[in-house]
């Protein structure tokens, strides 16, 4: 499907979503829509029903903590019929409960679990919100921004008490290079025509 | 009982359903909580299972997952792009270049670079390699989970030259970090194409000896015909993907309908089940070596036609030569460049996948502009397919159980990741 078709469906979804798709975006030949969290099962049944995106793909959390509403649940839909895929993304915070998918998609339930357990995302009217990838008993949100790389414990076999005991974590704090050039311009894509420092140059980046 | 809220009493033990009437001479039966794994040779690595039986017959499944996990999209939103590639060869171990594949196409779609022809072909051709080299542990395993050990015996014997072939492309037997974006790592010597070659002449006859020890088996048929039944309209709901859509009669694969890499210019069928049991998965599996020895035919004949470069020339990107790079002071900074700061990307996201041998695997990447991934989550196809435990497990006896997971092709590496 090229940019415009894609744009037009966009178009005509938020159009006819009665609100629950806000805004439609084409960008690297993808399209992405975005609407509220709470009219989320609204626009996914819609989805299902009127455009044929019967099959949910993947379902994923992912945090901005400098927002509001720090989490984004990005829905990803695909339709075998149409060989079309289609990105939904809805916004969250801590609290806020986002309608749990799985009477729309029953395959979301696991990856619901996965999105509460990486992010603390709750979802509402989820049949079983367990942890599932993590440890038992394991605390924190490991893929939060602010959760750090090493975590807060770690665990070793204890030879006099003959088990796995969790402690503090005591390994050297991990080190995260930041090797970003601060001349802004050798980025590929969004490139300037001209280099700092390099004005008089021929204008090549 | 008196209500759903009274407080149990001392004959009120679990499982025990007192409101049942005993006739004379009936005991009452106990439903039995199992566990699976998490060391059971047929987990298929570190799964526990609770089950939960009445008698022999499966009520309830729980899958326990995450025993695994290493926190590979945590880690590498600490890292620069190229230096996440070996990560997504420990994710599905079995078929790893596979998953390399996706990651490269993602940032390849961010970043909008074209892959030479011959970098394509490459990369076809050992996604093919990587599709053999799981369908044979797959295939082999399964029957091996039903009771047959001959299979996994003559399977891994052809897996150990697929790995060779890995070695002499890569250096490494299985975790290759040979894909890069915008091509792959270095070209294939001529001696190894013709090598692969031939091995695709031999190949035929090996799936024919595997086949005439289990296809009409009458042990494997018992265990395998009408085990864990998929409709097309579950395999749909339940978002599964690749053999396991596949085998249930839905024409769906995206070596066809989405094609990337050289897939547009191969000849090729995609076999299709018509029961959506564990037995026809298998003959699509067996099948889908046969068509995948076939491309990889293909390839390497067009690679010994088309000489040229296997990575994008340009250098923002892919490092220059090494030659090069001892004359050249651009080349010398670009490839400092490279191995330090790595490349940027364009702010946005992606979504990119591959048809992997287990079925779709996808990468969601999102980049705010720097040189490392700032989320990237990884869709893998054994997620879902291990999420239906539960339901397809329902009404089958204990020893199914084995079958069933067998066939939805369970890889821990990726599904815990």
């Amino acid at each position: 499907m090229t940019t415009s078709e894609l744009e037009a469906l966009g178009q005509e979804i938020v159009a006819n979503a009665t609100g629950a798709v806000t805004s439609a975006h084409v960008a690297f030949g993808e399209l992405t829509l975005t609407g509220p969290a709470g009219r989320v099962l609204q626009a996914l049944t819609q989805l299902r029903d009127q455009y044929g995106f019967h099959q949910l793909v993947d379902l994923c959390g992912a945090d901005y903590p400098e927002r509001e509403r720090r989490f984004d649940v990005v829905y990803h839909l695909l339709s075998m019929t149409k060989n079309q895929r289609i990105r939904l993304k809805v916004q969250t915070d801590e609290d806020t409960a986002v309608p749990s998918a799985v009477e729309v998609f029953p395959c979301a339930d696991w990856y619901e679990r996965e999105a509460f357990d990486m992010y603390g995302i709750f979802f509402d009217g989820h049949p079983d919100l367990r942890r599932i990838l993590t440890d038992y008993g394991f605390h924190g949100h490991p893929l939060r921004k602010d959760f750090p790389m090493t975590g807060y414990v770690e665990v070793r076999y204890d030879e006099e008490l003959k088990r796995v005991v969790y402690e503090p974590v005591k390994s050297v704090e991990w080190r995260n290079w930041d090797f970003l050039s601060p001349w802004e311009g050798m980025e590929r894509g969004f490139a300037p025509t001209v280099l700092p420092g390099d004005e008089k140059g021929e204008g090549k980046a | 009982m008196t209500g759903a809220n009274a407080p149990a009493q001392a004959s009120d033990v679990g499982g025990f359903d007192n409101d049942l009437q005993l006739a004379e001479g009936e005991t009452r039966i106990r439903k039995f909580n199992i566990n699976f794994g998490p060391q059971h040779p047929a987990a298929h690595g570190v799964l526990r299972l609770v089950l939960e039986l009445d008698g022999e017959v499966v009520e309830r499944v729980d899958p326990h997952i995450g025993l695994l996990h290493r926190g590979t999209e945590k880690l590498v939103e600490a890292r620069p792009y190229q230096q996440t590639i070996p990560y997504m060869d420990r994710l599905d171990y079995v078929a790893p270049m596979n998953q390399e594949h996706a990651y490269c196409l993602a940032i390849e779609k961010l970043l909008g670079i074209e892959v030479p022809y011959r970098g394509l072909l490459i990369r076809t051709l050992y996604d093919e390699i990587g599709r053999i080299l799981n369908h044979l542990l797959n295939v082999t395993t399964q029957a091996m989970d039903v009771g047959a050990l001959t299979p996994p015996l003559w399977g891994f014997e052809e897996r150990e030259k697929l790995m060779v072939f890995y070695e002499r492309a890569s250096g490494a037997r299985m975790h290759a970090n040979y894909y890069r974006v915008g091509g792959v790592r270095q070209d294939l010597p001529e001696a190894l194409v013709r090598d692969i070659s031939d091995w695709c002449d031999h190949f035929p006859k090996v799936c024919d000896d595997i086949e005439g020890l289990i296809t009409d088996n009458r042990i494997f048929k018992q265990r395998n015909v009408d085990i864990g039944v998929v409709s097309k309209d579950e395999a749909i709901r339940w978002g599964f993907s690749g053999v396991m859509v596949r085998g249930s009669g839905i024409a769906w694969d995206l070596r066809r309908s989405q094609p990337y890499a050289a897939y547009n210019d191969m000849e090729f069928d995609i076999p299709l089940g018509v029961h959506g049991d564990c037995y026809d998965r298998y003959l699509c599996r067996m099948q889908e070596m046969r068509e995948s020895t076939k491309i990889m035919k293909q390839c390497c004949e067009a690679l010994l036609k088309s000489p040229g470069p296997v990575k994008t020339e340009d250098n923002k990107v892919a490092p220059p030569s090494r030659g090069e790079m001892k004359r050249s002071m651009e080349a010398l900074i670009h490839h400092f460049k490279l191995f330090t700061e790595g490349y940027r990307t364009p702010p946005g996201e992606v979504y990119g996948c591959v048809e992997a041998p287990k079925g779709e695997f996808g990468v969601y990447l999102v980049s705010d502009g720097t040189n490392k991934p700032y989320r990237l989550k990884i869709r893998a196809p054994g997620y879902p397919h291990l999420q239906a435990m539960d339901w397809m497990n329902r009404g089958h006896m204990l020893a199914d159980v084995s079958a069933i997971l067998g066939s939805l092709d369970i890889v821990f590496g990726e599904i815990d990741r």
